[in-house]
């Protein structure tokens, strides 16, 4: 997991199996980032994601509502086919967009 | 192979949840499923034990026992546990349906099970376990 932050935005670069185990993990590292600074966007990078379930899911749904209660977004960018999948299953699609954006991934490393 | 079965018991935490589904994914493996299909197939093993790790023992001690069939071009998959039951199943398979939303589950394993797999069967007594029965056919096997 890659984490970078520019401005406002955080990007969550993940490359790694997302279940109930990890997802804890993720959530955890997320919010003490959010809990530091005014962070507007963030931004979900799944194109090294290859196993995703639906702990994942809850994870991005909470962080979706963090950032929803502080007037900020998140998007989940360069899902593989595998997350767009269960994302698709979930609904989440229809309240967080989906973008697919190489931009991300090359932001400045913390 | 054709006709073939494991049984397997293993310890109910956190990190077995990736060896449950590795281990299915080799097991079928004989059938030639493609990635699309290996995938789903993890997704639904990892929903169930992960259901048995949570809800079944509630992150306590717990044995969590898996067994895998293969028959002719579809896989069998029984997971079940002797943990707290669930009382309704018929709600607890709904969508959005979990009693744990405080630690973000999102209530959509039993979807997911239902939707990646042919068939979902659950089988549940308050106070005695769970039993979860999934069967997937594989398409393009030879
Ligand atoms: N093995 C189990 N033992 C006890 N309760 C279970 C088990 N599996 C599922 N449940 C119950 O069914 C509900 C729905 O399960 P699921 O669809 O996987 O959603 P989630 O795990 O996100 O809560 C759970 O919240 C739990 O109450
Ligand atoms: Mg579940």
């Amino acid at each position: 997991m890659n984490i970078l932050v520019t401005n406002n935005t955080l990007t969550v670069k993940l490359c790694e199996d997302i279940d109930h185990k990890n997802a804890l993990d993720i959530r955890k590292q997320i919010d003490s980032e959010i809990g530091k600074r005014p962070i507007k966007t963030l931004i979900f990078d799944f194109s090294g994601v290859e196993f995703m379930d639906s702990a994942g899911i809850g994870m991005i749904l909470g962080r979706y509502k963090l950032l929803n209660a502080i007037g900020g977004m998140v998007y989940i960018n360069n899902p593989t086919k595998a997350v767009l999948k269960i994302i698709e299953i979930s609904g989440i699609n229809k309240i967080i967009p989906i973008m697919y954006n190489n931009e991300s991934c090359t932001c400045e490393v913390k | 192979m054709k006709n073939n079965y494991i049984y397997t018991q293993f310890k109910a935490c956190a990190e077995n949840e990736k060896l449950a589904r590795q281990i299915i994914a080799h097991f079928v493996s004989d059938l030639n499923p493609t990635l699309d299909e290996l995938c789903d197939i993890k997704t639904a093993v990892s929903e169930a034990v992960t259901n048995a790790v949570i809800h079944g023992y509630k992150n306590k001690a717990g044995i969590i026992f898996m067994s895998a069939e293969i028959c002719k071009n579809e896989i069998i998959v029984e997971i079940s546990d002797k943990g707290y039951g669930i009382s309704d199943v018929e709600a607890a398979r709904q969508p959005l349906f979990t009693t744990q939303p405080e630690m973000e589950r999102s209530g959509m394993g039993f979807t997911v099970m239902e939707t990646f797999m042919d068939d979902l069967q659950v089988y549940s007594k308050p106070d005695c376990g769970t039993k979860i029965i999934m069967r997937k056919k594989i398409a393009n096997n030879d």
